[in-house]
């Protein structure tokens, strides 16, 4: 076991270098010069050099990305070249607004589609197998910031029980906040549940027609007990796969969602920030996002290996 | 029977916009370039089918025009994403094992542990937003998708007794590869294709919504879904059209998708019905 978490984590390593060095040159391609950007047109030549002092611009790219690497590393990310305030300080303030989304729009999504996927499962070729699937290509085929905007529409504009955007704050109390965030957790969570079930569905329904599933009933156990004891367990290895690929979606999805309700989070930080060019903070964000994503998919990994101990030995 | 049926509705529902993208090239209801205000916001009538939009413009020409732009990106960055990925899985197959296999696995690892959308936000704000950089974008995210699977299913190809019979009669490592084993895997990439067209309509979809697509005046659904943001609760219509258009088209390609699988490996029948 020892052995294949230190694989897989110098694999996250590597994946990491090369993520940030992607980042960082992607952003040095970026044409305009932030402190010429900053001071305006009629800015002097030596008050731009001046600046560009200031913010570090003037090193070679090499020192400013091991500048970079090495102050993420310790926590700090810089100052942001709109706002002179420590980036680590914006991230953190937004953090409390998309990581709650995320997560719960992860917990809405495996919440719906455990329990719809085994139903379809266990009915297989049923009329509610076939119900459950037609929802399901529906789900997945609607784009979630539109299904988010005819949320609005019927809950927030005619209904009137939800604000249309917006964020009120933690200190207003958890259930203003939570309320806040309902309906872009939901709008965020449908594809992904969709997904999920269908995946949930497949997977089950591969390891029921297994032997053992058949030992399992021949031994006394009901379908119902069959299932929960021996072939969802044996059904979890794809379905992991999915919940750790979803998370990055939920990342990426929840900064489009974020402008359809005007949230204040990382995603309408990273737009504000382009269009600023505020580009420190553009590759901070970004940086951040990646980084999340990729220990995420390393935690399956060991999920894996914790649900399935074949897959400790083929490491 | 039911795999028919999905191959018929899911051709019907995608085939109509595609229809509609063409057809816009050389006829639509309305002109979209010249402003009308005093029509505008009109709910569907006779006269416009699915109702104006704020400056007065048709919106089932825009629908229409729009088809072109969302099919035109998504096709493009599949076909980049295949005539990548193919030909890097065809080679990692090829040479299982070699420090080449090896960097184009790395690779793909790589480009999977990156957030698609994310990724593509950054290269549209380096670059610009444009059709040219979404396209570019989405078809990154491809090339991984259609390596891994060609290399896959190489890999069992090449254990075969007909590819040993090539080898045996002189052909070297790429002739087959191309002759023999790319005419094997065509059902496979047909389906992965379809389904990855369906995805990168949505992609394209949710850039254009952020502004990072097709700029103005060039209308894209998720530009029209943009727009109509603001307007929902005075004209609601407006937001509907552009969506039905791509869950439509999205739900339609699905469908081709999972129909045409059923098809081509029977297999696989038996599980989902």
């Amino acid at each position: 076991m020892t052995r294949y978490i230190l694989t897989r984590l110098s694999s996250l390593l590597i994946s990491l270098v090369i993520a940030s060095i992607v980042i960082f040159g992607l952003i040095e391609i970026i044409p305009g010069d932030p402190a010429a950007f900053m001071l305006g047109i009629n800015a002097q030549e030596d008050t731009i050099d001046a600046l560009r002092a200031e913010l570090g611009l003037d090193a070679s790219p090499i020192a400013r990305y091991f500048a970079w690497v090495s102050g993420m590393v310790t926590g700090d990310f810089g100052t942001s070249y709109t706002y002179r305030t420590p980036v680590t300080e914006m991230i953190a303030e937004r953090l409390w607004i998309s990581l709650p989304l995320a997560l719960i729009a992860l917990a809405l999504s495996t919440l719906i589609a455990f329990p719809v996927g085994i139903l379809a499962a266990s009915k297989r070729g049923s009329i509610t197998d076939t119900v459950i699937m037609g929802f399901t290509q529906l789900g997945v085929a609607i784009p979630n910031f539109w299904f988010a905007m005819l949320m609005v529409l019927v809950f927030a504009i005619n209904l009137r029980w939800f604000s249309a955007g917006g964020f009120p704050g933690w200190d207003d109390g958890l259930f203003a906040g939570l309320k806040a965030l309902t309906l872009p957790a939901i709008s965020l969570a449908l594809p992904q549940a969709s997904i999920l079930a269908r995946v949930m569905r497949s997977a089950l329904i591969d390891t029921l027609d297994e032997d053992f599933m058949r030992t399992a009933r021949a031994k006394g156990l009901t379908q119902r007990q069959a299932i929960r004891r021996h072939a969802l367990r044996n059904a979890m290895i794809p379905v992991l796969t999915i919940i750790g690929l979803q998370f990055s979606f939920l990342l990426a999805g929840a900064i489009i969602i974020e402008n359809v309700f005007f949230l204040p989070g990382l995603g309408r930080l990273i737009f504000q920030a382009i269009s600023q060019r505020d580009l420190i903070v553009v590759e901070s964000v970004v940086m951040l996002l990646v980084f999340a994503v990729i220990v995420v998919n390393f935690a399956v990994d060991i999920a894996y290996a914790l649900v399935d101990p074949r897959l400790r030995r083929k490491a | 029977m039911k795999t028919y049926q999905n191959i018929v509705l899911g051709a019907l529902l995608s085939g109509i916009f595609m229809v509609a993208a063409i057809v816009s090239f050389v006829w639509i209801p309305y002109d979209i370039e010249s402003l009308n205000i005093a029509e505008r916001m009109r709910p569907p009538t006779m006269v416009h089918p699915l109702g104006t939009d704020h400056f007065g413009r048709d919106i089932l020409s825009m629908v229409m025009v729009g088809a072109r732009t969302s099919i035109a990106v998504a096709l493009v960055a599949v076909g980049i994403g295949m005539g990548l990925g193919v030909p890097l899985g065809l080679a990692a197959a090829a040479q299982k094992g070699s420090l080449l296999d090896e960097i184009i696995g790395r690779g793909n690892d790589l480009v999977f542990a990156f957030p698609s959308l994310l990724i593509a936000i950054l290269i549209t704000a380096t670059f610009g937003p444009s059709a040219l950089n979404a396209i570019i974008a989405i078809g990154i995210f491809n090339v991984p998708v259609f390596a891994r699977l060609t290399r896959g299913s190489a890999l069992s190809l090449w254990k075969r007794e007909f590819i040993m019979a090539a080898q045996v009669s002189g052909k070297n490592t790429v002739r087959i590869s191309v002759e023999h084993i790319l005419p094997n895997l065509s059902n496979l990439l047909i389906v992965q294709g379809t389904i990855q067209f369906s995805l990168a309509i949505l992609a394209e979809a949710a850039l254009s919504y952020v502004g990072l697509g097709a700029q103005p005046p060039t209308p894209s659904w998720g530009r029209m879904l943009a727009d109509s943001q603001t307007m929902i609760s005075l004209a609601p219509h407006l937001a509907l059209a552009p969506g039905l258009a791509i869950v439509f088209t999205v739900l339609g390609l699905n469908l081709l998708g999972d129909g045409l699988r059923d098809v081509f490996d029977p297999r696989l029948r038996r599980e989902r019905t």
